[in-house]
């Protein structure tokens, strides 16, 4: 054992890339800043209404100014931020758990099972995300879990994908096929000799699709369909602001998803060397 | 064995479609539960069982569940897509207008963002690693991460506020009825949309356009002497156009939602507007046969994309 080369870990890969360490600062920032908001640290209550002081310009006092109803924008953006967060994270986890669930079952038994769980991601795939989550908000309801639930949806027939592709090539390796002869349990088999195998692609689509969640939660928002007034959320904000205030919300949105993007999608072509 | 494969992509495409239609009827029909309560409201509560059975009737949901879609998909299919109350036409009126408003934003939108995403892309790979290819790969993610509504919000209000132009302020014009005021107001939500295309496109052609140059048969069209820009279009862009195409392809159906969005905040007729107003006057007929329509749009163009790329290059079978 005296020639074993220590193996660096992607900690060192990672901290090499600049994209990488920068998105990985960035997102860093959006979470403290959700925290700030979800500790109610903000400097003004996000909702309060304050009609002496409605439309002003970013001061000492407010930040990045007011808007129509006087509330304080800065706050308003923390608060929107912490709505975003908290539904991409939900609705990406689900979507995760169901899609990895079912690529891998789909995958690794075949048969029918497997023929009716693509079938059913094609349909899913058949429509644009934004409507499709569109229509079953508008079914279920206008709570942040109804959206994450309608953006869940939109994202699990990915997941399923993502996790079903590698598991067919997996499923035939030697090592899985030993472990079956050695009399494993299914179970035991798709945890520990095809789960880890097949989570590097996951983890990069679990990075995209955070981005991807929180666009779709401001779009819906946007088209008053997400978040509801008075809460705050970023992309009710961009609506409001259609109205005349004066909002810097429009540059937040897609640095949150630039963050997650350069961060995440360094984190995931560093995660094989995990595993390979 | 050409038309063997048309057939069987066909008969998966009708399956799709047959899926989306069971999907759109539980999502849009059987969960919101009740259409009357949805049309009513509160008021709901004061009809008497006899009132609530005719106007179960009326609409339709005195019926099982399968009698209900099959009733829906019977009209769906001869053309009878149900009746919009708040408009007082008919959902297949509305949709021929419509339909074309966002086949006009789309296929624009496409072809400005095909057109800027190949001009950045050939522009970014010229010299990888450089100043230009620096700016290609910003503008690409620039494109990627700014929002639809967020560009279009601000190209209104930097319009309307510094120029006091606003073309899409004044009654929508069709091209037939004065192709210069269509042009005006369909100039921004196309490039709109353009852009979201663009960003994908750009970056696939990049990446396309390097790995191509690499290939020997561009050294030897380079060492027989050809001049360099034809190198650069008939050899090099025309061996990447197949991910650029499934690029493009992938990216028109996305721009359908995209059109949601922009077709909003521009005051555009489209289908998007369309759902979107049907959804807030609560007039699920149109909602489900909107998005049905949407549905078999996207599937539609996909199969039409793949069928696209096997004609350019004759080496997928």
């Amino acid at each position: 054992m005296t020639s074993r080369v220590k193996e660096k870990s992607w900690l060192h890969y990672y901290l090499r890339s600049t994209s990488g360490v920068i998105g990985a600062i960035l997102v860093f920032l959006m979470v403290l800043l959700s925290l700030i908001a979800a500790f109610k640290l903000y400097p003004h209550d996000p909702v309060l209404q304050d009609i002496e002081n409605t439309l002003k310009g970013p001061s000492g006092n407010y930040w990045f100014g007011t808007d129509q109803f006087g509330r304080d924008i800065f706050s308003r953006c923390l608060d929107g931020m912490r709505r975003s967060m908290i539904v991409s994270i939900f609705s990406v986890a689900i979507a995760t758990v169901v899609g990895v669930t079912l690529g891998i079952l789909g995958g690794y038994f075949g048969r029918w099972f497997d023929s009716v769980v693509v079938r059913m991601s094609d349909v899913i795939f058949a429509f644009p995300a934004i409507l499709l989550a569109l229509a079953i908000v508008n079914s279920l309801g206008n709570s942040w879990i109804d959206t994450s639930l309608a953006i869940a949806v939109v994202y699990t027939p990915i997941f399923i994908r993502v996790a079903r592709g590698p598991v067919l090539s997996t499923k035939e390796m030697d090592y899985v096929k030993s472990a079956r002869i050695l009399g494993f349990s299914s179970p035991r088999i798709l945890v520990s000799h095809i789960l880890p195998n097949v989570l590097a692609p996951i983890v990069v689509q679990i990075a995209l699709s955070l981005s991807w969640a929180i666009l779709t939660e401001s779009g819906l928002s946007f088209l008053g369909l997400g978040t509801q007034p008075p809460n705050a959320s970023l992309g009710l904000m961009v609506s409001d602001a259609q109205a005349g205030s004066f909002c810097l919300v429009d540059s937040r949105i897609p640095f949150t998803f630039y963050h997650y993007r350069s961060c995440w999608s360094q984190s995931g072509r560093r995660w094989p060397s995990r595993f390979t | 064995m050409k038309t063997n494969f048309f057939f069987s992509k066909l008969l998966s495409v009708l399956l799709t479609l047959f899926g989306i239609s069971i999907f759109v009827f539980v999502v849009l029909r059987v969960i919101p539960g009740d259409t009357i309560t949805g049309t009513l409201g509160t008021d709901t509560g004061v009809l008497s069982p006899e009132q609530i059975d005719v106007l179960k009737q009326y609409y339709g949901i005195d019926k099982s569940l399968f009698g209900q879609y099959t009733s829906w998909m019977g009209s769906f299919l001869k053309g009878d897509l149900g009746f919009s109350f708040t408009t007082g036409l008919s959902v297949a009126k509305l949709t021929q207008s419509s339909l074309a408003v966002t086949a006009e934003l789309a296929i624009l939108g496409t072809v400005l963002g095909v057109i800027i995403g190949i001009a950045v892309g050939m522009f970014s790979a010229r010299k990888p690693g450089s100043v230009r290819d620096f700016a290609g790969q910003l503008f690409g993610l620039l494109a990627l991460a700014i929002p639809g509504f967020v560009l279009s919000t601000t190209i209104v209000a930097v319009m309307a506020n510094k120029f006091h132009y606003f073309p899409n302020g004044l009654e929508y014009m069709t091209p037939w009825r004065n192709p210069w005021m269509n042009f005006q107001q369909m100039m921004f939500p196309a490039l709109v949309l353009g852009i979201a295309v663009a960003a994908p496109v750009m970056r696939t052609t990049r990446s396309a356009l390097l790995e191509t140059v690499d290939k020997d048969f561009v050294r030897t069209a380079h060492g027989k002497g050809v001049p360099a820009r034809r190198v650069q279009f008939k050899h090099v862009l025309r061996n990447s156009l197949i991910p650029i195409v499934t690029m493009t392809g992938i990216q028109f159906g996305y721009l359908l939602g995209g059109a949601v969005i922009v077709e909003k905040i521009f005051a555009l007729p489209g289908m998007g507007r369309q759902v979107l107003d049907a959804i807030n006057h609560r007039e699920y007929a149109t909602v489900q046969s909107s998005v049905m329509i949407f549905a078999i749009l996207f599937v539609t163009i996909n199969l039409v994309t793949d069928l696209i790329y096997r004609q350019i290059d004759p080496r997928i079978k």
